[in-house]
């Protein structure tokens, strides 16, 4: 069953006589219940398509179908943004529950929501404070229990573990597959870690930079649940590992070409 | 014993910051009771407290005191309300902030005092021009503050309540207010002190009553000691005043 479902989109941003092409012609269909990592180099306009999806920016042209449950009061997406996405003068506690506060859902049942997803997080003892007590790790830990909350139809992550050092970004991955293998919503998750997206996903999308085309559509067939050894360790992996870091590579020169050539 | 721990529990920083008024007021003391500075025009401290105390023997002190401040304190909310409520509306609609910030520019630069002419056309010499007077000097800080702080809300926390569906009531009250706040409370922080300095003068140029006028008519008089209470007096309320602001301040942001 499809859920989102995305028709020659594109999107122009103006900036005076200059115009950028984000996004051209994007088309794309993501299943109920599928993990989708977008990975390109930066500038590609993958934050753009997820902000269209996210209904923050409009699209030039195109259009965006999301297929929603029919008679739901779950809300149909929400955001995972990149950093400081916490507002900071909420403590843990009202920031998960922010969403279902902004929605007015029951009072019983945002607390039990917010409940879950706080120690499910592993923020029990922390739900008091503000976020200037946290660290990034924790900070990141309460924006992905806000969207989890929320309990929307489709997550839209947007690198959410970029700012944060190795270790912590292990452990956070590992809480995220966790926590989406008991719900099994439909997440499209944006990275541009090779490793982030071989771990997480069932589907990997390769984008090319200016103008954003989604130029390669890989399947995983990788079971899980997965750990990060596995990815590291399994041949096969390592076989898609270096096939996508090649076509990066290439992606990454071939805009360094384009811009030098424009620069003459 | 008992005096040991009592040391102990005497914080060097806040001996060093007591001891410079201290200090100031003992040099003062000593110079004018042996000379160096003309005691009629500096009379030493010792005297202006024992002023203050026979001054308020007589209960006058207090009722100017007690003018002066309803004059500030009414003033004040009569200027900050409809700041916050503008600069609000101005932080939020571009079109707000158009249509008023021309008005805001114009009026901005000229000093209240320049004004009180036509302010007491307007409103006569009784109490409310004096508000008047204070109202208008510090709705500026206060509404340019104001909007700042909206406008410099950073856009990511606008995202995130527009993709969790936050309606405007919602909007209003979990992000613009208080995302603007700290820098609101900046802008009351300096309203508060140019309320001080404005009663100051809006009552002694035309008052009977108030420490401004205290100090203009014992100047005028040449009761120098009973002038300078009327200047204690200010500096005393005005490091009052900021002094409960910045509690207030740590109250109403907790998350700074």
């Amino acid at each position: 069953m499809s859920k989102i479902e995305i028709r020659e989109l594109s999107k122009r941003f103006d900036k005076g006589k200059k115009h950028i092409e984000a996004l051209q012609n994007i088309d794309l269909t993501v299943s109920q219940g599928e993990f989708v990592c977008i990975l390109g180099p930066s500038g590609c306009g993958k934050t753009t398509l997820l902000r269209i999806l996210a209904n923050l920016e409009k699209p030039s042209k195109g259009k965006v179908t999301i297929h929603s449950k029919h008679n739901s009061q779950q809300p149909i997406q929400s955001m995972v943004f990149q950093e400081n996405g916490v507002i900071p003068w909420l403590t843990v506690e009202e920031n998960v529950a922010f969403g279902l506060k902004m929605r007015h859902t029951p009072e019983k049942f945002t607390k039990k929501q917010t409940e879950y997803y706080i120690s499910k997080v592993g923020l029990a003892d922390f739900r008091k404070l503000y976020p200037k007590e946290l660290s990034g790790g924790m900070k990141q830990r309460v924006s992905i229990a806000r969207a989890f909350a929320n309990d929307p139809e489709i997550l839209l992550m947007d690198e959410p573990f970029a700012a944060l050092d190795e270790q912590n970004k292990f452990i956070l991955q590992e809480e995220l597959l966790n926590i989406w293998q008991e719900t099994r919503k439909t997440v499209l998750f944006i990275t541009h870690s090779i490793d982030e997206a071989l771990l997480l996903s069932d589907r990997i999308l390769l984008m090319s930079a200016q103008p954003g085309k989604i130029v390669k559509d890989i399947r995983l067939n990788i079971p899980r649940p997965r750990t990060i050894e596995q990815v590291r360790s399994k041949p096969e992996i390592t076989r898609i590992f270096l096939e996508i870091w090649e076509h990066l590579q290439h992606e990454v020169k071939q805009t360094r070409l384009i811009k030098t050539a424009m620069e003459e | 014993m008992n005096i040991n721990r009592l040391i102990k529990k005497i914080n060097p920083q806040q001996v060093i910051t007591i001891s410079s008024p201290l200090l100031l007021l003992l040099l003062w003391e000593i110079c004018s009771n042996t000379g160096v500075l003309d005691a009629r025009f500096f009379p030493p401290p010792t005297l202006i407290i024992q002023t203050m105390f026979s001054l308020g023997e007589s209960g006058e002190l207090f009722s100017h005191i007690s003018i002066s401040l309803t004059r500030i304190l009414l003033g004040f909310l009569l200027g900050v309300i409809p700041a916050i409520c503008i600069g609000l509306l101005m932080g939020m609609y571009k079109y707000f902030r158009h249509f008023f910030s021309p008005i805001v520019m114009i009026f901005m630069p000229i000093p209240t005092l320049a004004m009180l002419p036509i302010i007491l056309i307007l409103f006569g010499i009784g109490e409310f021009s004096k508000m008047i007077t204070i109202a208008i000097s510090v709705f500026f800080p206060v509404v340019i503050n104001t909007a700042a702080g909206v406008a410099n809300i950073d856009r990511i926390y606008l995202d995130v309540a527009k993709n969790y569906q936050a309606n405007a009531k919602d909007f209003f009250l979990k992000i613009a207010l208080p995302g603007a706040l700290p820098v609101m409370l900046e802008g009351i922080q300096m309203g508060q002190a140019i309320a001080l300095l404005t009663i100051v003068a809006a009552e002694m140029i035309g008052a009977t009553s108030g420490i401004g006028y205290l100090i203009w008519m014992n100047y005028k008089a040449f009761l120098l000691p009973e002038m300078y209470v009327g200047l204690i007096l200010i500096s005393f309320f005005g490091y009052l005043f900021s002094l409960l602001l910045r509690g207030l301040e740590r109250k109403l942001l907790p998350w700074k």
